[in-house]
């Protein structure tokens, strides 16, 4: 007897009848597969509420996140209003706070180090996705990648901080500007490095995934391989690509011990790439433990509410241009 | 399944058991100030030593230790600032500042050849205002003669976190400049009206060093050990004095409050240092809160006792600059009024 596997929940009652031999085995066959059914239906739907219990505590989590930084927050958001995302003064001593400078260098620093990144995980993606899938080079630069992205972000500023500023120092005084080292365009250089891995990967497996049938369809009917890489294989993995240069994204707008050490800190609104700024991260990592003063704290927490409201658009702009260029495959 | 359960038990009895292990043994704790870190590791291992009275100190910073002391969690708070009324206010209690060493804030630079500059504190307050711009203005070269000076422009570097060593810089700035009273104010974090920021002493000490024609502020210690160069400070005396361990002890030769609450900064010691600051040990007066025993606080006296007298010994070796006799001897009244429920627990 054959146990079925694909029933789900079948419940059925136990009958109490008076039956003859074989109608009766035949019933205690029949009970035993639905019992069987049942168990394994039971065993189902306890899977699937496992699952909805995984899933819902992420939730909560998120949740329990944004409210305890929306309660802790509540003194400045009642002292500032909507001035606080606009202000452009960060004073500890007069207790004036302001989120504007910090807003722009974190969008600046992220945006720059993401176009930086592209600039190389694209390539690497195609390269590793497309032409050299296996053997000791491919093998090799995904190790090494993969390393990028388990270096711990202080070291990533260490090496900012004693390799890369001087290097930027010396591009400064060339190009006659004030010859800080430090500011937007070394930290997004820094953050450009760190953010590689994530958009690099995830490209990497969109492309390598691609149909090879549709491939040699294209190479039967004459196409280079640039042309197949980029009238055939880019589209249909683009939504893939993007979604990976979004987590790099979000990646990039929270970075704090790498970028802080090279940024410059300074509570000014940029005024150009090389001049010194401040990231939100970068200020609550700062400021938080001296903070003393109810409005003070409160000012740093809802620093971190911004960031996590800035984070929460920024991810959904970008499943909405995903979802577009999905529409637009179809 | 059953390895899972039995694991998850192992956890728990380990936890519980380290907990309980923790409370019983004697043991002060205290969090704050980063500054005298160094010298508290150093004191508190010795100290538990000699009389085996563990402390643990967390280096949180002055801002965390206020809040835990306010809170009531540790024993005692560090803090390289006077409390605010506000934090006073708070603490519905009083609270004790007890200095346990000074320290020393330098105006660090870095111009090809290591010039010994001398400043005055207009200038000083000048500078970090972005008002003085070049190394070659002529109020500078005003205070350097015989020294030749760059066209070069300077950039000012800050700390970018909030530090007791802020605090005292701005205290003095705030002193010796209405202009910086106005703008910036004293902190442990301003709004910096111009420069960079570095993180920590040692992220402004690696800006400076790197930074040709910079200008920054660090703890003396600092300076020593990178080996900086930093100016001579005109002090209110009129005297041109080098930070020393020496020159920021006498800078509390002063009258001196009965609280211990003031500032060092622009101090009328004709040889003092006038970029000073204590550093405190913040305690409860009356200990006798939230049924706290009585041989904790005769503990916690014990040990600030032990910290203004033999301890001072080891500030020196490790380039802290001890107390003066003047403010050892205004300690000694404050530690002497500790109390346990109404009862000085000293006599």
């Amino acid at each position: 007897m054959e146990k079925s596997t694909d029933h789900l929940s079948i419940e059925l009652p136990k009958l109490h009848i008076l039956m003859d031999r074989s109608t009766e085995d035949f019933l205690v066959r029949v009970h035993k597969r639905t019992m069987a059914g049942w168990k394994l239906g039971l065993s189902e739907s306890f899977f699937r509420k496992i699952l909805y219990v995984a899933g819902a505590f992420v939730l909560v989590i998120l949740t329990a996140i944004f409210m305890s930084l929306a309660i802790t927050a509540i003194p400045s958001i009642g002292h500032f209003g909507v001035s606080f995302l606009f202000g452009a003064t960060w004073d500890p001593v007069r207790n004036v706070f302001g989120a504007f400078p910090f807003v722009i260098g974190t969008l600046f620093v992220s945006l720059l180090a993401l176009a930086i990144s592209t600039l190389f995980s694209l390539p690497i993606s195609i390269f590793l996705g497309e032409y050299s899938r296996e053997g000791a080079i491919s093998t090799f630069i995904k190790s090494v990648i993969e390393l990028l992205a388990g270096i711990p972000s202080v070291i990533y500023g260490f090496c900012g901080l004693f390799l890369l500023v001087p290097m930027v120092r010396a591009l400064e005084i060339k190009l006659n500007v004030a010859p800080y080292g430090v500011g937007i365009f070394t930290s997004s250089l820094v953050l450009a490095v760190m953010i590689i891995p994530y958009s690099a990967s995830i490209g990497r497996e969109v492309i390598s995934l691609f149909p090879s049938d549709l491939k040699e369809a294209a190479f039967s009917l004459g196409a280079t391989r640039f042309e197949v890489i980029r009238k055939v294989i880019l589209p249909y993995a683009r939504s893939g690509i993007f979604a990976g240069i979004l987590l790099s994204l979000g990646r990039a707008l929270g970075e704090t011990m790498a970028v802080t050490m090279v940024i410059g800190n300074s509570n000014f609104i940029p005024k150009g790439i090389f001049s010194p700024a401040n990231t939100l991260a970068s200020v609550i990592a700062n400021e938080f433990t001296e903070a003393t003063g109810q409005l003070y704290l409160s000012s740093l927490i809802e620093l971190g509410l911004v960031l996590f409201m800035v984070t929460t658009v920024i991810n959904i702009l970008g499943k909405v241009i995903i979802h577009r260029m999905d529409m637009k495959e179809k | 399944m059953k390895y899972v359960l039995l694991l998850l038990l192992m956890l728990v009895a380990l936890i519980t058991a380290t907990v309980d292990g923790a409370a019983r043994e004697q043991e002060l704790i205290g969090a704050g100030a980063t500054f005298p870190y160094p010298l508290y590791s150093k004191m508190f291992d010795v100290y538990s030593k000699e009389y085996g009275v563990k402390i643990n100190y967390q280096a949180i910073g002055s801002g965390g230790g206020i809040r835990q002391l306010i809170n009531k969690t540790v024993d005692f708070g560090g803090s390289d600032a006077i409390m605010s009324e506000a934090d006073l206010k708070e603490a519905s209690a009083s609270i004790l500042h007890i200095p346990t060493c000074a320290g020393a804030v330098v105006i660090t630079y870095n111009l090809s050849g290591n010039p010994q500059l001398r400043f005055t504190p207009d200038v000083i307050a000048d500078i970090f205002l972005g008002k003085i711009v070049k190394w070659n203005d002529r109020r500078l070269s005003d205070i350097n003669p015989g020294l030749k000076l760059p066209d070069m422009n300077m950039t000012v570097v800050h700390r970018s976190d909030g530090s007791g060593t802020t605090f005292i810089f701005s205290d003095y700035l705030s002193k010796v400049s209405k202009d910086w009273k106005e703008k910036a104010g004293a902190g442990t974090s301003l709004n910096w009206p111009a420069g960079l920021g570095g993180k920590g002493n040692p992220g402004v000490a690696g800006l400076v060093k790197q930074t040709p024609g910079s200008i920054g502020y660090v703890e003396l210690i600092y300076a020593i050990q990178n080996k900086m160069p930093y100016g001579m400070v005109k002090n209110k005396k009129g005297n041109f004095v080098t930070a020393t361990l020496s020159s920021t002890s006498k800078a509390a030769d002063t009258n001196l409050p009965d609280d211990m609450k003031v500032s060092l900064t622009d101090t009328d010691a004709p040889e003092g240092y006038p970029i000073s600051g204590f550093t405190w040990i913040l305690v409860y007066k009356d200990q006798g809160y939230r049924d706290r025993p009585e041989e904790k606080a005769k503990e916690l006296v014990k040990l600030l006792w032990w910290i203004t007298h033999e301890g001072q010994k080891y500030t020196e070796p490790l380039e802290y600059a001890a107390l003066s006799k003047k403010a050892v001897e205004k300690t000694e009244k404050l530690i002497k009024s500790v109390t346990y429920k109404g009862n000085a627990i000293m006599k």
